[in-house]
């Protein structure tokens, strides 16, 4: 029999030999960058060119137009009421999912996840119909409670959270109660062996390990929140600022008319905080998971 | 390092109905080894569990050098444990896992990541500080958990079948490892496992678990050639049962008398547990016992022998595997020593389980 010495560490056997012949498995990339090309790259191109012409030359008038007054406003609204509805959706969803996650109820777990599945594609006018049924002015609750006389208002910024949180707080369930369910036992055990109480495992091991799925839930939230359009259309009309609803005035002219290419520099605006968003969320996300490479 | 005392008296615990632990007693002695060997469901796990502090027993206390600690929580015990796998935080490199509980105690960064360095060194793995838990070999993982357990210098090891997801050449390395650095740190160490072969290399005593309760406990060559039970003597090793006749203490078994060793029962027709090495098989023409089946293992040969009804297995010297053949005519004679027997089953029980090496 052979002894073995404890260390194996030996490095990686250098690859060697001919160089790879070149594959052609990229062709099968070709349906996806059709697509992308023709829902991304086309609509990009539109947007640009009418961003940056204004009475057929070429001009930054219009994305001037929509970085000041009523615009920036709605711009500045829009990026609130997301930031607000994906943080604390965030949250509420990570604690309602740990909480459905720990239960020792089967029935609750599955109830809850159908439920949310379900709610978190929720949205548009049947949802904007829902709560203006139940919390509006004339809303079933907002009677039978007598919420109006205490001056309770769903059509205002914070009603519209109220709304959003419905289908994100769900949405966030969804996205992270994989990740919960994937918290090993015995790493909490573990901790507790080496003296860590609750709070310690969470802070060194349960939130590092779960931080590449927050942080995708909450940019996920922002970007849902960000691009909704037709819950807060029938809902709010024009008393809370949006950038989308605002780019719908622009495009059908019901308030201004020629300001469609402004709506385009608004859709750009969009782009550009989409993609602000994610130069924060990016590095982050590869600082909190490179464990995981 | 030094090792402490632990006391298991009278655990009792129920989960729902199933009883786990069934009034344990067991003293482990400073700086031992032991081992709790058992079938699945006997309460080998349980029972660590409830000295790690992670099940608290519904009756009974758990004793370290005389002192109470049922009630002390998991993360105030003077214990290290390593589980079975998958226990390393992902998310920490090699170093900060090993480094761990010191830093829950505040430690200093220099001295934890030198003691973390320090523990690296001593499980044989000084270069892998800066990698993380999946860039590891389970044997590896393994070792890891090992010196994290050890890195608050606890005066009692726990080890949950930690050996069981590796493959079995890493596992003997490794087991060979553990005792190793257990006895170089003289650490109380309780290790549990339903692998009786690791239970007999390893342990200073192993004390063999059913249903919750204290079957035996000896030290491995006792245990192994002197079962207190016929339980015992089945689950560690393997073990023929051939049908006797008992009158008083001596028990007739295929024409020979020998003294009955333990509980006699009740009854006269038994069965005599024997070990395949205290069968001795000789070439005999004329007898009608025939071999069935030869597995040559190198040192030893275990032999398959049919005998009428019933079949046995016997061990033989490797180098009598020619002359003893299958097909070959044998005498079949047991030592001359005392054996276990139990109450008569059926003929079919009279036939051990074979054994996968054996073709």
């Amino acid at each position: 029999m052979t002894v073995q010495s404890p260390v194996h560490t030996a490095p990686a056997a250098a690859g060697g030999g001919s160089r790879p012949k070149k594959s052609k498995s990229w062709l099968a990339t070709v349906p996806l960058l059709a697509f992308v090309v023709l829902v991304f790259g086309v609509p990009l191109v539109i947007i640009l060119g009418g961003t940056f012409s204004r009475e057929g030359t070429l001009s930054a008038a219009n994305v001037t137009d929509s970085l000041q007054g009523a615009y920036l406003t709605a711009l500045l609204g829009s990026v609130k009421l997301s930031a607000l509805v994906a943080v604390v959706g965030a949250l509420l969803g990570t604690f309602l999912a740990q909480a459905v996650v720990t239960s020792r109820f089967r029935l609750l777990r599955e109830a809850v996840l159908t439920a949310s599945g379900v709610l978190s594609n929720f949205g548009g006018i049947p949802l904007a119909f829902a709560w203006i049924a139940t919390l509006g002015n004339s809303g079933v609750v907002t009677s039978a409670l007598g919420l109006d006389s205490a001056g309770w208002s769903l059509y205002n910024f914070w009603g519209l959270a109220l709304v959003y949180l419905y289908f994100s707080i769900p949405l966030m369930v969804v996205v992270v109660v994989p990740a919960l369910d994937g918290l090993r036992p015995q790493w909490r055990e573990a901790a507790q062996n080496n003296g860590a109480n609750t709070w310690q495992y969470w802070r060194h091991v349960g939130i590092p390990v779960l931080t590449p799925t927050l942080l995708g839930g909450v940019v996920l939230l922002f970007g849902g929140a960000f691009a909704a359009y037709a819950t807060a259309a029938a809902m709010v009309g024009g008393t809370v600022p949006l950038v989308t609803l605002q780019i719908a005035n622009a495009l059908s002219g019901n308030v201004l008319i020629g300001h469609e290419n402004v709506a385009l520099a608004l859709s750009l605006d969009m782009i550009v905080v989409a993609g602000l968003v994610m130069a924060v969320y990016l590095p982050l996300q590869r600082r909190s998971a490179r464990w995981l490479r | 390092m030094n090792g402490a005392k632990v006391e298991l008296r009278g655990l009792r615990r129920n989960f729902s109905g199933t009883t786990a632990l069934d009034g344990l007693d067991l003293t482990i002695e400073p700086g031992e080894l032991i081992a709790l060997l058992g079938p699945s469901g006997c309460g080998k796990t349980t029972a660590l569990r409830c000295v790690a502090g992670f099940e608290q027993p519904d009756e009974g206390a758990v004793l370290v050098d005389g002192s109470d600690i049922t009630r002390v929580p998991a993360n105030r015990r003077d214990a290290g444990m390593v589980f079975q796998s998958y226990s390393l935080f992902p998310n920490l490199s090699i170093r900060e896992n090993v480094a761990f509980g010191l830093r829950v105690r505040k430690v200093a960064a220099a001295k934890r990541h030198a003691r973390a360095q320090e523990l690296l060194e001593l499980i044989g793995l000084p270069q892998i500080g800066e990698r993380y838990p999946h860039q590891l070999s389970g044997g590896q993982q393994q070792r890891v958990a090992l010196a994290r357990a050890l890195a608050l210098e606890p005066r009692v090891l726990l080890l949950d079948e930690p050996l069981s997801a590796l493959d079995a050449k890493v596992r003997v390395t490794l087991r060979e490892e553990i005792r190793r650095l257990q006895l170089s740190l003289g650490i109380t160490t309780i290790f549990v496992t339903h692998d009786q072969e690791e239970a007999l290399s390893m342990a200073d005593r192993v004390a063999v678990l059913r249903a919750g309760r204290l079957e035996q406990v000896a030290d491995p060559a006792t245990l192994y050639d002197r079962p207190a039970t016929a339980f015992v003597a089945e689950f560690v090793g393997t073990m023929n049962r051939i049908p006797g006749k008992l009158s008083g203490r001596t028990v007739t078994v295929l024409g020979q008398d020998l003294p009955v060793e333990g509980d006699v029962p009740a009854t006269s027709d038994v069965e005599v547990l024997v070990r395949p090495e205290t069968v001795i098989v000789t070439p005999d023409p004329s007898s009608e016992a025939m071999i069935l089946v030869s597995s040559f293992r190198g040192s030893t040969s275990r032999l398959r022998v049919q005998l009428g009804d019933l079949e046995m297995l016997a061990d033989v010297p490797g180098h009598d595997t020619v002359r003893l053949a299958p097909g070959t005519r044998v005498r079949v004679e047991l030592v001359e020593r005392p054996v276990l027997v139990s109450a008569s089953s059926d003929v079919a029980a009279a036939v051990p389980v074979p054994e996968h090496d054996v073709v």
